[in-house]
């Protein structure tokens, strides 16, 4: 299988746009290696920033620009781009509104042998409790493409969060209808449904595949866009499978299982599992390692899934 | 003037260790952990009051690794002056050791946590303020990369030292004058450099950075000036000692395929055996 960096194509696509938009700025932090930019600061150097190690001067230089009609997309580690520069996202992005497009490089367990300063996993709590920006979490490399457009096209504050590895794909081709808000059936089926994003998209297509063999029928939901969820597709799992799962390279308190949850308990309450990172340091490892020992396998959501099921049947 | 040859033998002998830890993990950040070996040798085996039986000491000198990803040569250094067995550096960075890739409170003698930079210089600022509060002698040191400087906490950490008259706080910075993306000064000039630090009220030297006399000499208590606190700026090369790696902003992070260890083996191994 075709397996490539997000963040590549993510400089690929402001490439394009920025022959056609000569607003389109891209700023780094030391970090135009780490975030695959150099190809974008040496074709376009005059629409390329380099701040050097400071993530909350690149957020308050970016709101500026912004605040002057450029466009400008922040590439810094994810780590320190959330949890550093929360302030000047909150004050100079949110509040005030800038056109400031936020990606957060080697999000989640990226970094993970680098130990808990650099994993990313309580940048979706805290986005998420900032009102103003949407937050974004491409699969792969054509749902990356589609993503980086339309936040290109949005106009205001975007937080888009990528890996750090290469990832398989979970689509054939950018030939679908991706639009921001609006999740994604990638399997049907009525016995429970798995809700997830970004790199778990894969683990968690792979788990229905084994599911099946156990005659478990499993519908899996790409919710590319975290913030504003999409409450519909939501409300519909709910009601139409009767159990949710869902899973996140992110630590479970209040992240992207609590903010299902929040709008299953207020509409249509069902058995959940939220599976994700719990409230410790994660163990550092490579990502593979770290998944396996938070139980975010195949083999292991597959058991989850039957525990879930017959919680779903007694409830009955 | 023995102390210092040994010194040097040392500084030869941590870098190839460096070099096998860094090679086996394929993991590390070894240009900027062979930029600072001779400063942490002189640190460790010179200035630094320490108990490596004892690491909590509570009248021990302190030091705080800011530039946290240069974890490789610390490890070594720790390991080498007896806070862990050595071979405990076999595991580093492997699923389950203690020694991942930024120096963490686990590790025997790892004052803080760090790998986010910026952090290290206010952390110092603490520790000296306590001691003063506790009537205390320790001193604490902090090694900042230049690359670093760049964050705005450190400038924020650098009023307060001289604001609260911080004799007691060294910083010292590993000038070797590139980051990830390149050379400082065009990534985020730094220059003029010495000048800054005095502006903010501190007692500033420029030193070779790899000269250990010179280092062991800035960094000693006697070159203390009451109520300023001291920055050394020691200029170094990043991957010094390893040819191919000197002055190559690549080896940041870079992995030695098994050719270039081989070199790099050679190379220090000739280096010791000239200094033996
Ligand atoms: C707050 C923060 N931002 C970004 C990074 C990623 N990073 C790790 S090392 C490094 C470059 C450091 O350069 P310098 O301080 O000059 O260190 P040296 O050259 O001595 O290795 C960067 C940007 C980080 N660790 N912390």
């Amino acid at each position: 299988m075709n397996k490539i960096h997000n963040r590549q194509v993510v400089c690929e696509t402001l490439m394009e746009l920025a022959k056609e938009d000569r607003d389109i700025v891209v700023l780094c932090s030391d970090s135009r290696g780490s975030a695959s930019m150099k190809p974008f600061a040496e074709k376009y150097p005059g629409q390329f920033i380099e701040v050097g190690i400071a993530e909350q001067n690149i957020v308050g230089i970016a709101a500026g620009l912004a605040a002057s009609g450029k466009k400008p997309f922040v590439a810094s580690l994810a780590c320190f781009l959330t949890a550093r520069a929360a302030e000047q996202i909150k004050v100079d992005v949110s509040y005030s509104k800038t056109n400031v497009k936020l990606l957060g490089i080697s999000a989640g367990i990226s970094y993970g042998a680098l130990g808990m300063s650099h994993h990313s996993l309580q940048d979706i709590a805290l986005i998420r409790a900032i009102p103003n920006i949407l937050i974004v979490v491409p699969a792969d490399r054509f749902e990356t493409r589609l993503a980086t457009e339309a936040a290109a096209r949005y106009d205001g504050p975007v937080y888009m969060r990528l890996g750090r590895n290469p990832v398989e794909d979970v689509y054939t081709s950018s030939d679908y209808e991706f639009q921001l808000g609006r999740a994604i059936t990638m399997r049907d089926g009525d016995s429970l449904s798995i809700i997830t994003f970004g790199e778990t998209v894969r683990i968690a297509l792979d788990a229905a595949e084994l599911m099946a063999a156990r005659g478990i029928n499993c519908r899996v939901i790409n919710m590319h866009t975290i913030k504003p969820l999409d409450e519909e597709c939501i409300i519909r799992a709910a009601k139409e499978t009767g159990a949710i799962l869902t899973i996140e390279e992110h630590s479970i308190l209040g992240g992207f299982g609590a903010a299902v949850a929040e709008v299953v308990v207020q509409n249509y309450p069902v058995s959940m599992k939220i599976m994700g990172i719990p409230d410790e340091p994660a163990v550092p490892g490579k990502s593979k390692e770290v998944f396996a020992y938070y139980g975010i396998s195949p083999e292991n959501l597959c058991d989850e899934a039957e525990k879930l099921i017959k919680k779903k049947k007694a409830g009955e | 003037m023995d102390i210092y040859k040994d010194l040097i033998k040392k500084a030869a002998q941590i870098r190839r260790e460096v070099i096998d830890i860094v090679y086996r993990s394929g993991a590390g950040h070894v240009g900027g952990s062979l930029s600072e070996t001779d400063i942490l040798v002189a640190l460790y085996y010179k200035i630094l009051n320490i108990d490596p039986q004892n690491p909590e000491w509570p009248e021990r000198d302190r030091f705080i690794l800011s530039k946290g990803h240069s974890v490789d040569a610390y490890y070594c250094v720790l390991a080498d002056r007896g806070f862990f067995d050595k071979n405990e550096l076999l595991t580093y960075s492997q699923f389950g050791s203690k020694l991942i890739g930024h120096p963490n409170r686990q590790v025997p003698g790892v004052e803080m946590n760090t790998g986010a930079l910026g952090h290290g210089l206010s952390i110092g600022v603490g520790m000296a303020l306590a001691a003063k509060m506790d009537h205390k002698n320790y001193r604490v040191f902090v090694l900042m990369g230049d690359g670093e400087l760049a964050e705005g906490s450190v400038w924020e950490a650098a009023m307060a030292a001289s604001h609260y008259r911080l004799d007691n706080l060294v910083a010292i910075v590993d000038r070797n004058s590139l980051q990830i993306s390149g050379k400082t000064e065009d990534v985020m000039a730094l220059e003029p450099l010495q000048e800054k630090w005095k502006s903010f009220g501190w007692k500033v030297s420029v030193i070779n950075g790899h000269d250990i006399p010179s280092i062991c000499d800035a960094l000693s208590e006697d070159k203390k000036v009451a109520g300023v606190p001291s920055m050394v700026i020691a200029e170094t090369v990043k991957g010094k000692g390893v040819s191919f790696m000197e002055n190559d902003p690549k080896w940041h992070h870079g992995v030695m395929s098994e050719e270039e260890y081989r070199k790099a083996c050679a190379e220090l191994d000739r280096m010791l055996e000239v200094l033996s």
